[in-house]
């Protein structure tokens, strides 16, 4: 068990997020253990780590999703809940059907109360603030457009406002730049990171890729079969550290400002059975973001 | 006789309120099935309610209660053996063999008039009693309250799981209440337009509505719309032409429909593409 801490004292109560020995077990398969994490109002903190080490299970168990094995979390001083709005969740983009009934602003709204019962009644409140949702990023202009017709990048601008209408503290954030083109990267981390350094939302960005996000990481969780380390990515992103996580050689360059992993295990385990007794949504999560890679 | 003079007929009344209740409640989850993508299930219910029929004549010599408490056990059962949204089709396929293979056993037990239970293969609209009206009102008024209750997380649910379930959607209930609902909904709509039909107001008005909006309370209206045309339209016609059955003009007036929609719509999606313009670089 190798737990490296880099983590800067902070005074407790003003944590978003407090992890105090955070342990995940599926059966026999451990995915995490003893993590202790404080992330500041406005840090944004990438995750990153090989599939199946249990990056989405720690944004579920942030959501409330997920109930520890051992250990504490909390969210702005309170146990997680499902469907609290002190939590915004932006996921990664996915093809919708091209007729399917539903426009971007309808896709906004089910943000603010889609999880409710009953039905919505027209609402004038309910609907400026949907409209200033959109328009904080940009998204007037093909708001009322089918869903199904808009780019990876004009639907994932419309994540951003479904998660930020509910005023979160915190932003948890699931390879939401996955598949997108490379302005469309640029223009959704540059939302996130404006509504972080107006408003003090901390973010936990999942991401198979740390380079699109580089300029914006306060600190980086790296999470490796059980192991982990957190710090500045100049303290976790080195060879030393990610050699002794996967415990075998992996060289850590970097290039032309962007940093370049080589010789890391794509699993999370080295037991050949270990891949297949994890949490099956996990599993289909990860698996799903390693093709898109492909 | 004049389409007023039928009119005046109890028989004819009982239809015309029957097929307007069906039509409605068809035409209210039709966008959800599609979505959804649980056309397959709607015609297993469907199907299957010919089992329910047939057990109830068995039972109590009443094929529609039968019909009706069989489609909330098909509901359940599917339920039960699709927790995975991609084992449902398989494990509807599954029950649908095994379900028709005991209401043809069922039907040999019978001794009565065995036209009660293919009836509702076929639909038997002109045959509507005072009960069944009472009972039909009963489902769609349930069908109509669920569905009002289930409307945001289902919708939710549908489009888009995964931030549903992180906004704390229990999808895997609203399901198998939805998967409740449709059932009910499809059985009393095998009485009008009979099981092998049940797809021309469950699914066509539906596929027709989402031509021509993308808004998601103006699909719902046009397929309720469009659901009631073919339904009271169908049954109207076939008062004047008595060598075509209703079924036949239900099927047809909801096909020709659709078919308008998607000439109409055609030109509603590339007006929409000028809508979204390409995003401004960041």
């Amino acid at each position: 068990m190798l737990s490296v801490t880099e983590t800067p004292a902070r005074p407790k109560q003003t944590a978003t997020v407090a992890l105090r020995g955070a342990t995940l077990r599926f059966g026999a398969r451990e995915l995490w253990a003893g993590l202790d994490l404080d992330v500041a109002p406005g840090e944004f903190v990438a995750v990153l780590g090989p599939n199946g080490s249990g990056k989405t299970s720690l944004l579920k168990v942030l959501l409330g999703l997920q109930r520890l094995t051992a250990g504490s979390v909390s969210v702005c001083g309170r146990t997680p809940r499902r469907g609290s709005d002190l939590v915004g969740y932006v996921p990664q983009q996915k093809a919708f059907d091209r007729d399917l009934p539903l426009r971007g602003r309808d896709l906004v709204r089910l943000g603010l109360d889609g999880h409710r019962w009953g039905t919505a009644l027209p609402s004038r409140r309910a609907r400026a603030r949907v409209d200033r949702a959109i328009e904080s990023v940009g998204a007037t202009a093909f708001a009322d457009a089918p869903l199904g017709l808009l780019s990876g990048g004009e639907q994932q601008r419309l994540r951003i406002a479904q998660a930020l209408l509910g005023d979160p503290r915190v932003l948890l954030c699931d390879e939401p730049l996955l598949s997108l083109d490379l302005a469309h990267q640029q223009a959704t981390s540059a939302l996130i990171d404006a509504r972080r350094r107006d408003a003090g939302t901390s973010v936990l960005f999942v991401t198979h890729e740390i380079n699109p996000v580089l300029p914006l990481v306060d600190r980086v969780l790296y999470l490796v079969g059980g192991r982990w380390a957190i710090g500045t990515p100049d303290e976790v992103m080195t060879s030393s550290r990610l050699s002794s996580l996967y415990g075998t050689d992996v060289d850590v360059l970097r290039v032309r400002g962007r940093i370049v992993v080589v010789g890391a295990p794509d699993a999370a385990h080295g037991d050949p059975g270990g891949s297949h007794h994890h949490h099956p949504v996990d599993d289909d999560h990860d698996d799903a973001g390693e093709r898109a890679w492909a | 006789m004049g389409l007023g003079d039928y009119l005046q007929l109890a028989f004819v009344q009982h239809a015309l309120i029957a097929g307007g209740l069906v039509a409605i409640i068809c035409g209210l989850i039709g966008p959800f099935v599609i979505t959804r993508r649980a056309a397959f299930a709607v015609h297993g219910t469907a199907e299957l309610s010919f089992t329910g029929a047939a057990a109830g004549l068995v039972v109590a010599d009443d094929a529609v209660a039968g019909a009706f408490i069989g489609s909330i056990v098909v509901a359940a059962a599917i339920g039960m053996l699709s927790a995975r949204e991609r084992e449902r089709d398989s494990a509807i396929g599954v029950i649908l063999a095994f379900g028709l293979g005991v209401g043809v056993w069922l039907l040999g037990k019978y001794h009565g008039f065995t036209n009660a239970a293919t009836n509702i293969l076929f639909g038997y609209i002109f045959g509507v009693s005072n009960d069944q009206l009472w009972l039909l009102l009963g489902v769609a008024g349930g069908v109509l309250i669920a569905m009002t209750l289930l409307y945001r997380p289902l919708l939710f649910a549908s489009v888009d799981p995964d931030v549903a379930e992180a906004r704390g959607v229990r999808g895997r209930m609203v399901g198998l209440a939805f998967l409740m609902v449709l059932s009910l909904t499809v059985t009393a709509a095998a009485q009008i337009v009979g099981t092998l039909l049940v797809l021309s107001l469950a699914i066509t008005p539906a596929a027709a509505a989402q031509r021509l909006s993308a808004r998601p309370a103006m699909v719902t209206g046009l397929s309720i719309l469009f659901a009631l045309v073919s339904s009271l339209g169908g049954l109207l016609a076939s008062l004047e032409t008595p060598s075509v059955k209703a079924s036949v003009w239900i099927t047809t007036i909801s096909f020709a429909l659709y078919a308008l929609a998607r000439v109409a719509g055609a030109r509603v999606i590339v007006r929409r593409r000028v809508v979204a313009p390409a995003p401004a670089p960041a």
